[in-house]
């Protein structure tokens, strides 16, 4: 009967162990990458699609994309206690582009390069206190990037 | 250099301004290679990881639609001259690699 006690015991103190984890040590969010619509994606990594827009987050995106293998996506934002930014492509076939996990130190403010299929709404959205703030805008995309 | 990775990084007054190219193809899966008609498997960066001094600082989550050879800038506070930035990466097939500089 002890044995099942302390059987017990150390499988909550693992679980407990495993909750704990650090995010830089959680799984890469798989199915949020994977997810079709901006909804399942954001359900995925966020766990709700409750958000607002907000303009304390800054999207910087071009007008039009000559080239949608390259667009140069910039997003940053004056909101204290910033966790994460991510973006996504509505029109992709996997909405999710990228996710920004930010640690101590990092200033609330990534740049990058993404491929767009076609003409499509780019999202912004930025965790910060547990709460979901967007910006969107519409880049228009002259020659598709998915590889087609 | 064998990493492929290009790190680029300014102090300006407490924060380094980090810019860096990483050379990799993003494949997404969905393309067909145009010799032989077949398609080109998923070979993408899942995670790159900046470390300032060992510690982690930022972590890029991707996926095949980040561009071919990623680029990637991102501002770190609190940093000075002499510390350590690692920026290191893992694809979709388990290859890594990681590049290291000192700021100056």
């Amino acid at each position: 009967m002890h044995n099942t006690r302390r059987l017990f015991l150390k499988g909550a103190a693992a679980a407990a162990a495993l909750m704990a984890l650090p995010r830089a040590l959680l799984a890469w969010p798989d199915k949020a990458f994977k997810a079709n619509s901006r909804d399942d994606a954001m359900q995925a990594l966020f766990g709700t699609t409750d958000s607002s827009e907000s303009s304390a987050v800054m999207l910087n995106a071009p007008d039009i994309a000559e080239n949608g293998r390259v667009v140069p996506i910039s997003v940053s934002s004056t909101l204290e206690g910033v966790t994460s930014i991510s973006i996504l492509v509505e029109q992709n076939p996997s909405p999710l582009a990228a996710s920004f996990d930010l640690g101590p130190g990092a200033v609330p403010e990534v740049s990058t390069r993404l491929k767009m299929g076609k003409t499509s709404n780019v999202i912004a959205v930025v965790k910060a206190d547990g709460k979901l703030h967007t910006a969107q805008k519409e880049v228009k995309v002259t020659i598709g990037g998915c590889g087609g | 250099m064998a990493s492929g990775i290009r790190i680029k990084a300014k102090l300006s007054g407490d924060q380094a301004e980090v810019k860096t190219l990483m050379k990799h193809d993003m494949e997404t899966g969905t393309r067909k290679d145009t010799k032989t008609g077949e398609t080109v498997p998923a070979h993408y960066i899942t995670e790159a990881k900046a470390e300032l001094n060992g510690k982690l600082v930022m972590t890029a989550n991707w996926g095949p639609a980040v561009s071919k050879n990623p680029y990637f800038a991102f501002n770190i506070k609190g940093a000075k001259a002499g510390d350590t930035l690692k920026i290191s990466w893992v694809d979709n097939k388990g290859e890594t690699a990681s590049e290291e500089t000192t700021l100056s």
